[in-house]
């Protein structure tokens, strides 16, 4: 029994795996852009890795249980700025997503809320006595999720949005929902796309141009469904060994869209093959393992459920943009852990690494 | 420790793993989607890959030039630019357009128009805002490189007529090519080729057209050029040399021009040979107004001009031929030896036939055969038409090559006509009336030739019957000459008589048009339009129709002119026109050729000389066919 957390138990296989990705994603960044007038695009990014390891151990200091202890300060936090940047946030591309912070630097608040609702349904969660979830405990789940949920979708922003849920999701099932719950849900679920596809004309026109692509590429080719039919093209024409690094003409000709970020699963695919595509993805499956790993190992129930909301939403993002880059799925704009070019999503995922170092480390501590 | 950690903590393991097995199950997904596309479909996707980046840009082959019988340049093609409006850059900047208005001298309105007119074209196909640049327009994009970058130039082969009108009727035209031909030919045209349309420019369309070239690059996602793939040169159309000498045609058509103009044509040829020296008609038209693209009203009113100046009328107009066809008459009569050669005639100025009375010019008397085509008595060949009858002259004068098409290498040739009491029972149910014969016999009534098929005529009169094939092609060798043996006797009447017009007091041409020391001979002919019957109840006098056709020497000939002047009055007005062109002929073969004073009709068309083009150093060529941008 060790006296205090100490930094030697970080989960230093779980970060071998975090800097193995990021410098694959450094390094497509650099092949995509380095002969655009966006080149040194990498350099920004390391800075923002850099930033989010400082960021990591920073919150790693601070025991996990103080911050749950705070759950309801926080989550009043995040829902005032949500309020705030709808009313007065900044509007870039019809959405207001961002509070303008000092040196020029905005700040999207969502990405806030995500790690806020980890903490909070962590929070709830572990509040359950028994291992069976009330419909009231459900409904209350389900409210507590959906309020920011809502005020995301307002800005608008579909995919942040969708983000949270898995949350609450793996959340509810690692509580013991039971299994009939959980089978009116999927019910209800199934019952509630055809009736929001009756409503779909209420969506955003951007929404539903997004689901109509989504449902017919090959209408538009110069609009959204020529993003996925060039993201398409691009991995396909990839082969199984890949064009070679800074090889892809899909992606150096710019025909990959925002190919440094949202579609750098597209850039690599074409440039790396299937044989690259195969090790990142098993680099992601390294990463979620080791994830579940951490919440197995963890001291208590509440330690579980914050290192499970970090895998909850890091294994969506990765699932739901592979699946974007293949055309499994419509573009939503979530970008891919840890490779995809972006300072708040970066910021995301390291300070949500170090909650789950703050687990980690904590696991022996008294 | 807090209080709410404190009640049951038994990690829930087995869900813990669910969740890790549908992780392992999501990836597995996801690599069989990454597997179908990368390696199933992988060719598939590298067929696409490969089209959206590489684009085959045709390089335009220039076309053949024309040249003269001494080789020079009648007809070349020099590159000029075209100015493009690019339109992926998405802002376009109001200010540029004034500024481009300013630059270019071209109408904002104008570029608005265009502009909205292509708005659902695909943003990376240019609008070409100005298809002929001038020097100043090439600097003025050249300079503005920087500030207005949607601005670019095409190289395009454009054709030049240094000499604009002249010989245009026979050189023809060059334009857009036309969906019938591409459909007809599918692997020679793309839509936007710039081919021959009429004329020499469409008869050896595929001599001078040459190959195009294609470049192909690499384009970017908004249709930038990257780089060049490769590059499969256009090989140039090869020249052509035609039998024109640029002399004799520059004389016609001085002679054409003066005193206001003629409406008319000329055909001059080496009666030996068939090849043309000259061709002329008018009024005629600029062919560089075809070269960079014609306005759709100014095309309209070229095909609707009453005076139609798209006709080749030295080989499309059809008209009586007048006295000249006393020539194939004069034939007929000796060669059938249905009349004695020492035939006279008594003319009183006119004489009746059938109940109707048939005018002459003079009141000739007493007059034998030489006379008669000599001052061309009417009344002589009344006589001789009527005793040969319809069918014998047709006879002869389809042996002389008229009434069909000379087979000259020109597109449009007209076969005139040539009747018959067959011809007359099919076309018009009715039985020949035989006073037609009276008129026929003089070149008027239902009877029509062309001037190249007169010229032709009289070569075979004087050279004993040798049909010449006429063509304009230097080195044609595919030629198809005719023969219609006419007896030395014959010949040499028929020819002293042709002298006699020119040289003899009495002639119609009144002794002007003789020529010192050159043997010069011919024939002149005068064709109403219009019958005396409907002139009287028009009220007014329709001016004839003048021809005249030369010979020289009278046997044997070496050239053969034959002009048409509409609405000249007398056939003897218009051999001064073709004695000018047969002493220009003499002139060159004896070394003292005088070139005609250059024309003093103002307006000469404006023609860009060849070394004035700024090589633009930009790389984008001809990546548009002009074809979409017709209004």
């Amino acid at each position: 029994m060790k006296e205090r957390p100490r930094t030697q138990d970080f989960d230093w296989t779980l970060l071998a795996i975090v800097g193995a990705i990021s410098t694959i994603g450094l390094l497509e960044i650099y092949s995509s852009t380095h002969a655009s007038g966006m080149a040194g695009m990498q350099w920004k990014q390391s800075m923002w890795i850099g930033i989010g390891i400082i960021g990591m151990f920073l919150i790693s200091r601070i025991d996990y249980h103080t911050l749950l202890d705070q759950a309801p300060v926080l989550y009043v936090f995040g829902i005032v700025s949500l309020l705030v940047v709808l009313v007065m946030g900044l509007s870039r591309l019809g959405a207001k997503r961002w509070i303008p912070l000092f040196g020029g630097f905005d700040l999207q608040v969502s990405e806030i809320m995500k790690l806020i609702i980890i903490i909070v349904l962590a929070r709830y969660l572990s509040e359950v006595h028994t291992d069976r979830l009330t419909l009231q405990d459900l409904a209350k789940i389900a409210l507590i999720t959906l309020v920011p949920v809502g005020l995301i979708l307002k800005q608008p922003d579909l995919g942040t949005a969708m983000v949270l849920v898995p949350v609450a999701v793996v959340g509810a099932f690692l509580a013991g929902i039971e299994w009939k719950h959980a089978a009116i849900g999927l019910l209800a679920l199934a019952i509630m796309i055809p009736i929001a596809w009756g409503m779909r004309n209420h969506l955003k026109p951007y929404q539903q141009q997004r689901i109509q692509t989504f449902l017919h590429p090959e209408e538009d080719q110069r609009g959204a469904g020529y993003q996925i039919l060039q993201s398409e093209i691009a991995v396909g024409s990839g082969g199984f060994w890949g064009k070679g690094f800074g090889k892809g003409s899909q992606n150096q000709l710019g025909f990959v869209p925002v190919r440094y970020s949202d579609f750098i699963l597209a850039s690599l695919a074409e440039e790396q093959g299937f044989i690259g595509i195969c090790v990142v993805l098993l680099l992601y499956l390294g990463l979620i393992l080791r994830l579940v790993d951490n919440a197995q190992k963890a001291k208590d129930k509440a330690g579980m459920y914050v290192v499970m909301g970090v895998t909850a939403i890091v294994g969506f993002h990765v699932l739901v943009n592979s699946a974007m880059v293949i055309g499994f799925m419509p573009v939503t704009g979530i970008p891919l852990p840890l490779m995809s070019y972006g300072g708040s999503a970066i910021s995301f995922v390291f300070l949500s690494l170090g909650l789950v170092m703050n687990v980690r480390m904590r696991r022996f501590v008294n | 420790l807090a209080p709410w950690t404190v009640s049951d903590q038994k990690i829930p393991q087995g869900r813990l793993a669910l969740v890790s097995y549908a992780a392992v199950f999501f990836v597995v997904l996801l690599l069989v989607g990454f597997w179908k596309l990368e390696v199933v479909q992988s060719d598939h996707f590298a067929d696409l890959a490969e089209k959206n980046q590489v684009r085959s840009i045709p390089i335009i082959a220039p076309r053949g030039a024309m040249l003269d019988r001494e080789g020079r340049v009648l007809v070349d093609s020099y590159p000029s630019f075209s100015i493009l409006l690019l339109r992926d850059n998405a802002k376009q900047d109001p200010k540029s357009l004034e500024l481009i208005e300013e630059g270019l001298g071209i109408d904002k309105s104008d570029l608005e128009g265009q502009l909205e007119a292509a708005r659902f074209e695909p943003k990376f196909e240019p609008i070409i805002i100005k298809p002929a640049a001038s020097e100043a327009d090439i600097a003025f994009v050249e300079s503005h490189r920087a500030d207005l970058p949607m601005l670019d130039l095409m190289m395009v082969q454009r054709r030049r007529y240094p000499h604009g009108q002249m010989l245009a009727s026979a050189i023809g035209y060059v334009g857009e090519v036309s969906q019938p031909d591409i459909d007809k030919y599918p692997d020679r045209f793309r839509p936007g080729d710039i081919v021959g349309k009429a004329g020499l420019e469409r008869e050896y369309d595929q001599q001078i057209e040459g190959t195009d070239g294609m470049r192909r690059v690499v384009v970017n996602s908004v249709g930038k050029v990257m780089r060049t793939l490769d590059d499969v040169e256009a090989i140039p159309g090869k020249p052509i040399q035609l039998t024109i000498d640029e002399d004799l045609q520059e004389v016609a058509e001085a002679d054409f021009d003066k005193d206001g103009g003629k409406a008319g044509g000329l055909i001059a040829m080496d009666a030996r040979t068939g090849e043309v020296l000259a061709m002329v008609s008018r009024p005629t038209f600029d062919p560089n107004d075809f070269a960079v693209r014609i306005p759709p009203k100014e095309w309209a009113a070229l095909n609707s001009d009453p005076q139609t100046p798209l006709l080749n009328r030295a080989i499309q107009a059809q008209l009586a031929p007048g006295s000249v066809f006393k020539v194939v008459e004069a034939v007929a009569m000796l060669e059938s030896k249905a009349i004695p050669a020492n035939f006279t005639a008594y003319c009183p100025g006119s004489a009746t036939f059938y109940g109707h009375l048939y005018h002459c010019d003079h009141a000739h008397g007493e007059i034998d055969l030489h006379r008669a085509i000599v001052a061309s008595c009417d009344v002589y060949f009344y006589n001789v038409g009527k005793m040969l009858g319809i069918d014998r002259i047709g006879q002869y004068a389809t042996g002389l090559g008229l009434g069909q098409r000379t087979g000259i290498d020109l597109p449009g040739e007209e076969p005139g006509l040539i009747p018959s009491e067959a011809w007359d029972e099919r076309v018009y149910h009715h039985k020949w009336y035989p006073g037609d014969t009276i008129s026929v016999a003089i070149g008027q009534g239902p009877i029509t030739a062309t001037p190249v098929q007169l010229a032709r005529m009289i070569a075979a009169v004087a050279n004993g019957g040798t049909l010449i094939a006429p063509h304009l092609l230097k080195d044609e060798t595919d030629l198809k000459t005719g023969s219609f043996p006419i007896s030395d006797d014959t010949v040499q009447q028929v020819t002293d008589a042709l002298w006699g017009v020119v040289n003899e007091p009495e002639g119609t041409t009144s002794g002007t048009v003789k020529l010192q020391n050159v043997d010069f001979a011919g024939k002149t002919g005068t064709a109403q339009t219009e019958s005396f019957a409907l002139q009287a109840k028009l009220g007014k006098h329709v001016k004839e129709n003048g021809w005249f056709i030369g010979i020289a020497p009278r046997r044997n000939p070496e050239i053969v002119v034959a002009a048409l002047v509409q609405g000249a009055g007398w056939g003897s007005s218009v051999a001064p026109i073709v004695r000018d062109v047969v002493k220009a002929y003499y002139d060159k073969k004896e070394g003292h050729f005088q070139p005609p004073p250059p024309p003093q009709t103002a307006g000469a068309p404006a023609v860009p000389p060849s070394a004035a083009v700024v090589a633009p150093s930009s790389d984008l060529v001809a990546s548009v066919g002009t074809g979409a941008q017709h209004p």
